[in-house]
């Protein structure tokens, strides 16, 4: 009887620990997706709406389509969500092609110096961006580089291409060396062996760390904040931003934005989940 | 492209030298020009009294902005606060992290489901956790304040993000909200890998649920948590997005940590030289705490090699 209740009462509070947590997740960002439905008068008022009385996703086709009466910011968005697809896609494929040739030859060539290069290729992650922004910024606008694409896929690829080649160096070693072995004593050349089996072998490592990379790319914020200004470069995560400061209070607009930008990371990481503890595990611990 | 030609244009490099450069050299390139250079010139730019306001003149002054720093209350107070924002926050994270996965390893309907959401607030921007933050913290319309009083549990609607110390504390909570799931979800990784067979034979020696976790959870998990704590720390000394976000760093400095204020000396004041010495005291902090760590990496890769 009593060992019985017991477990009654341990299963209620495991129940509870998890709808807790579950609550702690989804209130914050269900709260966000709620205000981009609502009207502004729902949100101003006290005691405040917590569910609009007539749901509208006016906003949505505002920053989608533009349409009549598009704000200043309002009318950016579909030319700064281009820039930041073109900024994350370059970043990464960028990354992950030189990355993963380096990871490769940093797991199974043997030469002078080689672990020394692959320790170095962590110390990247203990650099505050900040310290790099200012010598970057002097050059990038020496060389009138300022507000273009180009100068935001470069500078991202300072700290995503170190990352890949330590995530990749994880996934090459996972490799048994035997394989490639036997390719070459088949009679093909490292490169051929490189391209023919390995690189096949080690398809679904590139696939989590080409997702894993571009969450990243698609996320940054600091480097666009100072090296874009206008339509030109700007960023997704630049105008969420102004929505919140620059563009007077608009609330609604600004959570239908944030929400906007946040859908290609979230439904990634959310289909990719696996993928995505293998690289944080991988980038952080393992070699 | 034929594969004859390609093969015999790869096997004129078969030279293990020309290998190395052809896979190697691009990325070397890259980093090196993008990140090594950039860092030596920091550190130049850091002995110069280079304002962007004064083109062309910049004097060598030596030590001069290390010092002036130094001497600076207001830099020692971001110093302070910049400490105290890691380690609270982290501390948080990482107890909160071992409680999540803890729980996240026990079996419950919807488990799959729940351990998948867990990485929602990692994989949001940081820009949209800043402002969706900022917007319940709002003091006239934000959802906090209508929930705290709707419970009861203030009279009036409060200033959040008005009060010096209370809108550091808002910020560490939005900090927290986002960077725990890394934590859970890593621990958990281990979580799974212990063999459960361990379990059972403390349970047939009479262990109870907390000398389990004392004496086999907790020891398997330990270096995890010794990673985590390393990297954390090190991100979160190196936080700028929320706090530019959500505060700018206000009100009256309140929330002004060391990257802030080096982005606040360099783009608001325009002043490099100053701004560089910041950002290379923020480097000597995280590497205190990062190279032990990169050492002890470096030692047990050579034990795998």
């Amino acid at each position: 009887m009593t060992a019985a209740s017991n477990k009654n009462l341990i299963s209620f509070l495991l129940y509870f620990a998890v709808g807790l947590l579950v609550v702690v997740i989804l209130t914050p960002y269900l709260w966000l997706f709620i205000s981009s439905i609502s009207t502004k008068r729902d949100l101003t008022t006290i005691p405040l709406r917590w569910f609009p009385p007539e749901p509208t996703f006016e906003n949505y086709s505002r920053l989608l389509l533009g349409g009549t009466g598009a704000t200043d910011a309002a009318s950016q968005f579909g030319r700064c969500a281009l820039n930041s697809l073109i900024v994350a896609s370059m970043v990464t494929l960028i990354s992950v092609f030189f990355g993963s040739l380096s990871a490769y030859c940093l797991t199974r060539i043997n030469f002078k110096g080689r672990s020394m290069l692959s320790f170095t290729i962590i110390i990247p992650q203990l650099l505050p961006p900040v310290a790099l922004i200012i010598p970057l910024y002097l050059i990038v606008r020496k060389l009138g580089l300022l507000d273009t694409r180009f100068a935001l896929i470069m500078t991202y690829t300072s700290f995503i291409l170190p990352l890949v080649i330590w995530l990749m160096i994880g996934h090459f070693r996972s490799i048994p060396p035997d394989i490639e072995e036997a390719a070459r004593i088949d009679g093909c050349s490292r490169i051929g062996a490189l391209f023919r089996v390995v690189l096949p072998l080690v398809a679904p490592g590139i696939a989590a760390t080409f997702i894993f990379a571009f969450i990243i790319a698609w996320n940054e914020f600091f480097y666009a904040l100072i090296f874009s200004s206008t339509q030109s470069s700007k960023t997704l995560s630049v105008l969420v931003e102004e929505f919140s400061s620059k563009f007077g209070e608009d609330y609604v607009l600004m959570s239908t934005a944030g929400v906007l930008a946040s859908l290609p990371p979230v439904a990634l990481a959310l289909v990719f989940q696996r993928y995505i503890v293998q690289g944080l595990t991988a980038g952080s611990v393992k070699g | 492209m034929g594969s004859d030609k390609g093969n015999s244009l790869i096997s004129s490099f078969e030279k293990k030298r020309n290998v190395i450069l052809l896979l190697l050299l691009p990325s070397m390139v890259l980093i090196f020009g993008l990140l090594i250079y950039p860092l030596i010139y920091s550190f130049y730019i850091s002995l110069l009294d280079f304002s962007l306001t004064r083109p062309g003149v910049t004097p060598f002054i030596g030590l001069n902005n290390y010092i002036q720093a130094l001497s600076d209350d207001f830099f020692l107070s971001s110093l302070l606060r910049t400490i105290y924002f890691a380690g609270v926050t982290v501390s948080v994270e990482i107890v909160l992290g071992i409680v999540v996965a803890l729980l996240l390893k026990q079996k419950f309907r919807g488990r799959g489901l729940v351990r998948g959401l867990v990485i929602l607030p990692w994989a949001l921007p940081t820009v949209v956790n800043g402002i969706m933050w900022k917007w319940i913290y709002n003091a006239n319309y934000g959802a906090l304040n209508a929930l705290l009083s709707r419970m009861g549990l203030i009279d009036s609607y409060q200033l959040w993000l008005g009060e010096p110390m209370r809108a550091l504390h808002s910020v560490m909570f939005a900090n927290i909200w986002k960077e725990t799931p890394v934590g859970v979800l890593m621990i958990l990784a281990v979580l799974e890998g212990i063999s459960e067979e361990l379990y059972e034979a403390a349970w047939v020696d009479g262990a109870n649920t907390w000398q389990r976790f004392r004496y086999i959870t907790l020891p398997l998990i330990k270096p995890m948590i010794g990673v985590l704590f390393v990297i954390k720390i090190v991100w979160a000394i190196r936080e700028f997005d929320l706090i530019y976000i959500v505060t700018r760093g206000g009100p009256a400095g309140g929330t002004t940590v060391l990257s802030y204020l080096a982005y606040l000396n360099g783009f608001k004041f325009f002043k490099m030289g100053y701004a560089s010495a910041i950002s290379y005291f923020i480097i000597v902090l995280t590497m205190i705490i990062g190279i032990p760590y990169i050492i002890s990496i470096a030692r047990s890769q050579r034990e795998v090699v």
